[in-house]
């Protein structure tokens, strides 16, 4: 099977002129290469290309409600998003400690060191406060919340956007980041 | 004296049986893929490490980009008893045949003044008629909160479940903008809601 049969009837000289037997087998070889890899390819697509959730959630909004978590300053590490990509953070309580400029690409290394400073001091782990302001866009916020699951921080992270101190903002100010 | 002959056998195999079974399952994979609905907002989701999958049912996405919302859910039957409340609610009377065809649109983003217009226009009309303004979601007038609402309705009453919110924004897009509308989301007491990644590495 599978090669198309081309020899011709006719051996002998002088015999009858024979009609040419042609094989209707036709090689399936590179049809069904083909096939598999649609079907690779087809079930590669259906599987990988789900999008993936990332799980937020904000403090609840109601005002009534009078239960507020009170952070200790000593083990609670603000960011501020700003504009152009840039992110400020600083420790503890707002004003008392000069905010940090710092890049994407840094911030990392700054979590991990804070981390590891809160835990060698108090023995607990460090709490986030994300602090969104109107100059980030949401790629930073994204890429915010990335880097704590990167680095590691089991807390829930405080996600404020509305609570955002005239000190925090006119630090911003003067940095050109707001 | 004969020598024992070793039968030639050909090499060849018969591949009917191969290709059928193949072409068999390459119909099965290409019927069962869902058609990539055409995005009606064009974004471009972040990036993130996370690995969470996204459910199919149960589920509004909002997408977010360009300053416009878009808002779809997950489920013919979702989306049909959606628009009932919806249309008692903005006393619009919508009939069979509109419903129909609106619970197959995936996302959209027209007030619901011009829905009816919206529904009964061709998949490639829609998208060049302009009527694609974004879902109001101003204080005064808006009509995102109310889809929300009776889709979570819907989706209560159709499959006693917790409807989940999603939100799909462009990595561009201000913070602001996505704050406005997670504010919507916050007033109606959902305070836990998924943003939408692609994978790391990935386009």
């Amino acid at each position: 099977m599978a090669e198309l049969d081309t020899s011709s009837g006719g051996g002998k000289k002088g015999g009858k002129v024979r009609s040419k037997k042609v094989s209707t087998k036709v090689d399936l070889t590179a049809m069904v290469d083909l096939a598999f890899l649609l079907i690779t390819f087809f079930m590669l697509t259906t599987t990988l290309n789900k999008p993936i959730a990332m799980d937020i959630a904000k403090p609840d909004k109601d005002e009534k409600s009078e239960e507020r978590l009170e952070l200790k300053a000593s083990q609670t590490m603000t960011i501020l998003l700003g504009k152009n990509n840039k992110i400020a953070w600083y420790m503890g309580e707002a004003g008392k400690s000069a905010p940090e400029i710092v890049g994407f690409d840094q911030v990392r290394a700054a979590i991990l060191d804070n981390k590891k400073k809160v835990l060698e001091s108090s023995g607990k782990d460090i709490v986030m406060v994300i602090k969104p302001t109107s100059g980030a866009n949401y790629k930073n916020f994204v890429d915010i919340m990335d880097e704590l699951l990167i680095t590691g921080i089991k807390t829930a992270p405080a996600i404020d956007d509305v609570n955002i101190l005239d000190s925090e903002k006119s630090f911003m100010t003067q940095q050109g980041i707001l | 004296m004969g020598r024992a002959k070793v039968a030639r056998k050909s090499t060849a195999i018969d591949m009917t049986a191969m290709c059928d079974v193949s072409f068999l399952l390459l119909t099965y994979f290409i019927l069962t893929a869902t058609a990539k609905q055409p995005d009606p907002l064009d974004v471009k989701i972040p990036t993130s490490t996370y690995k969470l999958k996204v459910p199919e049912k149960d589920i509004a996405l909002l997408t977010i980009g360009k300053g416009k919302v878009f808002f779809e859910t997950a489920g013919p039957d979702i989306r049909m008893n959606m628009l009932d409340k919806m249309g008692e609610h903005y006393k619009i009377n919508f009939t069979p045949e509109e419903k129909k065809r609106f619970s197959v649109i995936g996302s959209f983003g027209v007030p619901v003044q011009s829905l009816k217009q919206f529904i009964m226009m061709d998949g490639a009309k829609r998208k060049v008629s302009g009527l694609e303004t974004g879902i109001p979601a101003d204080s005064t007038n808006n009509q995102l909160a109310d889809w929300i609402l009776f889709s979570r309705q819907a989706v209560a009453e159709l499959h006693s479940e917790a409807m989940r919110v999603s939100i799909k924004g462009d990595a561009n897009e201000e913070y602001p903008a996505i704050k406005k509308i997670v504010d919507i989301l916050q007033k109606q007491k959902i305070n836990k809601f998924s943003l939408i990644t692609t994978a790391e590495g990935g386009s």
